[in-house]
């Protein structure tokens, strides 16, 4: 049933959410003097997975998430100290729900044992508190709206049952009236209404347009819920309404566990939450209405489509001011204006899609937290993780692929960059040691560090298993930026012995390939004694990049401008030839390597002397400079990025291609890797490949 | 000259036929996403010599397969009357330099014949089976995964 596959992914997605609500809660109620108002959070959202799981019948999830609750309450009630083993526990118990959910939403087995051992840890809390079955006599708190309606997983014997409805002021609004809701619920059986007005505020105090007014009907008879809800057909999404069967010990206060028809779950949880909270007078949530700008969910392919249709806008402008070029056109200052505004509004119109791709980083930091937990329970390392500028925005592709390369390095840094307590005891250090883990908006890239306050690399060990694994030349001439360079090499692992963490061999060399392919860099800086601090530097989108256009011979290429620093044309005494074929640029006294890149690409040049042509001086990410010598400099622009890799593969030097005005195809030059290209001694090289590729 | 396209039934299949230095040549119509005129290529660097460079295909980028140099004629040396055939090929795009489209023949599979054990030629490898048609000409039938180049694998 499609709807059914529909209302699952909003599930899914729904519960994606939740979890973080579930994980970002769990934290502050770690730090000291949390808001009680975050547990409640905290239940709620445990609470709506159960029910929307129940929904869609995956038992394992909803037995998990059923005793997990059972012991939030306990900590909501203060029945149950927060202690750092009990926090520990909750963490594991949040963990273990996301997995129950992936496992749920891929249809994998689920890891069965770790369910058992956190289901058995749960009942033991229960159990020295209080039975299960009472643990559902909550506080009474007014009246939940943020509680979707779910249904509970043991249906009890239908005695009757009691409806809880607090009209919402879109009810009367839309001309809908209470007593007609009432008299209908009359006809399913005996009932037995009672009006609640605790929320009628004082003359002064009252709105017109805040209703206050909730309704508790208890019916007996054989009604079901169904029925009932088939009353509420038509407003539940002005109404809050709970329905669950009657109990003996019922007391006419409203209790919010509540339950309801099945199907409607997922969708009723998502109307109900974004629609206004009226009646009770409740603590709004403070982080909650920061985030309460509307939103819509889009499919991403929708988005994508429109990028695409932009990048064909951008190219079709290009190709348009070529032509009025060529038509001579260009001087006519109509002409001219009209061009720069279509220009303004296909860049501003790129911008603004790019912003809709964006999303804030808090996604993967978020996921950090558990790999971090998970890597100091297996290193025995106390550890705590400090997140900066989460709410920085990147593409939202990149955010899905940073997760991997960010968990690497965040295992790394507590396996490798920690040292363990003793020793930094022995150092005058706090035992427990601090990953920071920060991003932010750095002149047109993303930049995100994860630094440590371990030993730093120990750079002589570096170095010795280098040249044992014959990475480099034994005696080779490294700077420690070089060294450093060298922990990024494939098969590198600075451990003895070869951990369950991190070291099975892959390491940072996947990183780096990982961050290469996102178009970024990654970078070490280390301070013996005090600290590792690896940084990755992301470009803000995939999809454009601004670039100088060249000419080699009868080819057209593009070097992306963020590596220029400067272009000339040199003077025979600037040049000097070193060896062979190989020349140096003297420029403000500093010596810098000429490259030809003609002759890197192998394209043939029409014969001319050896001296025309314009240099370009770049410098690289890893500092790194060369001047790069070209036919022509003709024009700088905002190309779009193709990919080669998709109908070709990877080509050396080339990171990508781009369309050009006049349609044709123009590579875009790596200047990093053609840097690398023209190291000859080998241990720079590696170090070199190990920066570049 | 299009002759007719029949339904695929059962054992008929069909191919589109073009010619490279006057032998016939042939690939399963399924492959062909359109055939387009010859357009100057951006050369690729590195790449292997058959293949001639990259070509905008409506915002794709689709690299260009000399298929004389590949099948061992020689580098040809295109003109506006040279054709490239556009492929899709395992979830690739690919486009075949040939000197000129033929034909769409219905073709039925048992008329297709093994290649004879020929001396080690280039082209052997590539090509799957032989066609006789009813005018005496044969059809060489091409296997488009021989024939490109492998997906250059992102090594560090």
């Amino acid at each position: 049933m499609a709807d059914m596959d529909e209302f699952r992914d909003m599930f899914f997605v729904e519960c994606d959410e939740l979890l973080e609500v579930l994980a970002t809660g769990l934290r502050q109620i770690e730090q000291p003097g949390f808001d009680v108002e975050t547990v409640h959070a905290v239940f709620r959202a445990v609470h709506s997975v159960k029910g929307g799981a129940a929904a869609f019948g995956l038992t394992t999830l909803v037995t998990f998430a059923h005793r997990f609750e059972t012991v939030l309450d306990l900590v909501r009630s203060d029945r149950l100290d927060v202690t750092p083993q009990i926090m520990a526990l909750l963490h594991r118990c949040s963990d273990c729900l996301t997995d129950l959910v992936a496992s749920a939403r891929s249809g994998r087995d689920t890891d069965q044992a770790q369910v058992d051992g956190l289901m058995t840890e749960l009942a033991a809390l229960i159990d020295t508190e209080t039975p299960e079955e009472t643990a559902f006599e909550f506080t009474p708190i007014s009246l939940d709206f943020d509680m979707p309606l779910s249904f509970d997983p043991v249906p009890p014997p239908a005695s009757g049952l009691l409806v809880q409805m607090t009209p919402t002021f879109q009810l009367y609004r839309s001309g809908n009236d209470p007593m007609a809701l009432l008299n209908a619920l009359r006809k399913l059986g005996d009932a037995d209404v009672h009006l609640d007005c605790e929320a009628v505020a004082l003359l002064e105090d009252w709105s017109p347009e805040q209703p206050a007014l909730s309704w508790q009907v208890r019916l007996s008879g054989a009604a079901s819920q169904p029925d009932v809800m088939s009353v509420f057909e038509f407003v539940e999404d002005c109404c809050a309404l709970t329905v669950r069967p009657l109990t003996e010990d019922d007391l006419p206060a409203p209790t919010p566990e509540p339950s309801a028809a099945p199907a409607d779950t997922a969708p009723v949880a998502q109307i109900v939450r974004d629609a206004p909270t009226t009646a009770p007078p409740r603590a709004v949530q403070q982080q909650d209405s920061a985030q309460a700008a509307p939103t819509i969910r889009v499919a991403l392919d929708r988005v994508d489509r429109l990028m695409n249709m932009i990048g064909e806008l951008v190219i079709k402008e290009a190709m348009l001011s070529q032509v009025i070029q060529t038509a001579g056109l260009h001087e006519q200052p109509d002409v001219v204006a009209g061009l720069d505004a279509i220009r303004q509004l296909a860049s501003d119109i790129q911008e603004s899609v790019m912003a809709i791709r964006a999303q804030p980083l808090k996604l993967v930091f978020q996921r950090m937290h558990r790999i971090l937990r998970e890597a100091a329970d297996a290193t025995g390392k106390p550890v705590r993780m400090i997140t900066i500028g989460e709410q920085t925005e990147v593409d939202k592709t990149m955010i899905e692929r940073l997760v991997e390369p960010l968990t690497h390095m965040i295992r790394n840094s507590v396996d490798h960059g920690l040292e363990d307590s003793v020793t930094r005891q022995r150092r005058g250090k706090p035992q427990e040691g601090t990953i920071t883990l920060s991003a932010a908006h750095r002149s047109g890239r993303v930049q995100i560090e994860v630094s440590d306050d371990g030993g730093g690399i120990n750079r002589a060990k570096v170095r010795q298993i280098a040249e044992d694994r014959g990475l480099i030349a034994p005696g080779a001439n490294l700077s420690p930026a070089e060294i450093d360079q060298l922990l990024f090499l494939p098969g590198f692992s600075s451990k003895d012995e070869v951990s369950a963490l991190s070291g099975r061999g892959v390491g940072l060399d996947v990183v780096r390939r990982e961050i290469m392919n996102l178009g970024g860099r990654v970078m070490i800086q280390s301070t013996e004694g005090q600290g590792t601090t690896f940084s990755i530097a992301l470009p803000l989108t995939l999809a454009v990049v601004e670039g100088m256009l060249i000419q080699l011979g009868d080819q057209t290429m593009v070097l992306p401008i963020t590596a220029v620093q400067e272009t000339l044309r040199p003077e025979n005494t600037m040049l000097h030839g070193v060896g062979h074929g190989s020349q140096l640029l003297s420029n403000r006294g500093e010596l810098i390597p000429i490259i030809d890149l003609c002759t890197s690409f192998g394209v043939t040049r029409p014969a001319e002397g050896p001296d025309t042509g314009v240099l370009i001086v770049v410098e690289t990410d890893s500092r790194r400079r060369a001047a790069f010598r070209v036919d022509a400099i003709f024009d700088q622009r905002q190309v779009v990025i193709k990919s080669l890799e998709q109908n070709y593969g990877r080509v050396p030097g080339v990171s990508a291609a781009t369309i050009l005005g006049d349609g044709k195809i123009a590579l875009i030059i790596d200047p990093e890797e053609i840097l690398l290209s023209m190291s000859n001694d080998q241990g720079r090289r590696m170090a070199a490949m190990a920066s570049n590729g | 000259m299009l002759q007719s396209i029949s339904h695929n039934s059962v054992g008929k299949s069909d191919v589109v036929a073009f010619k490279l230095a006057d032998q016939d040549f042939c690939i399963d119509i399924g492959l062909v996403r359109e055939i387009r005129g010859w357009t100057p290529t951006t050369m690729l660097p590195h790449a292997p010599d058959y293949v001639k460079g990259v070509i905008n295909l409506r915002g794709s980028v689709v690299t260009v397969v000399d298929l004389s140099a590949r099948l061992g004629f020689g580098a040809a040396t295109p003109s506006h009357r040279h054709v490239v055939i556009i492929a899709m090929h395992a979830g690739r795009i690919v486009g075949l330099l040939a000197d000129l489209v033929s034909d769409i023949l219905p073709i039925n599979d048992d008329h297709i014949q093994a290649v004879p054990d020929i001396a080690s030629n280039p082209a052997r490898e590539f090509i799957v089976g032989m066609i006789t048609l009813e005018d005496g000409r044969i059809l060489r039938k091409i296997d488009l995964a021989q024939l490109l180049p492998a997906a250059h694998g992102v090594d560090a």
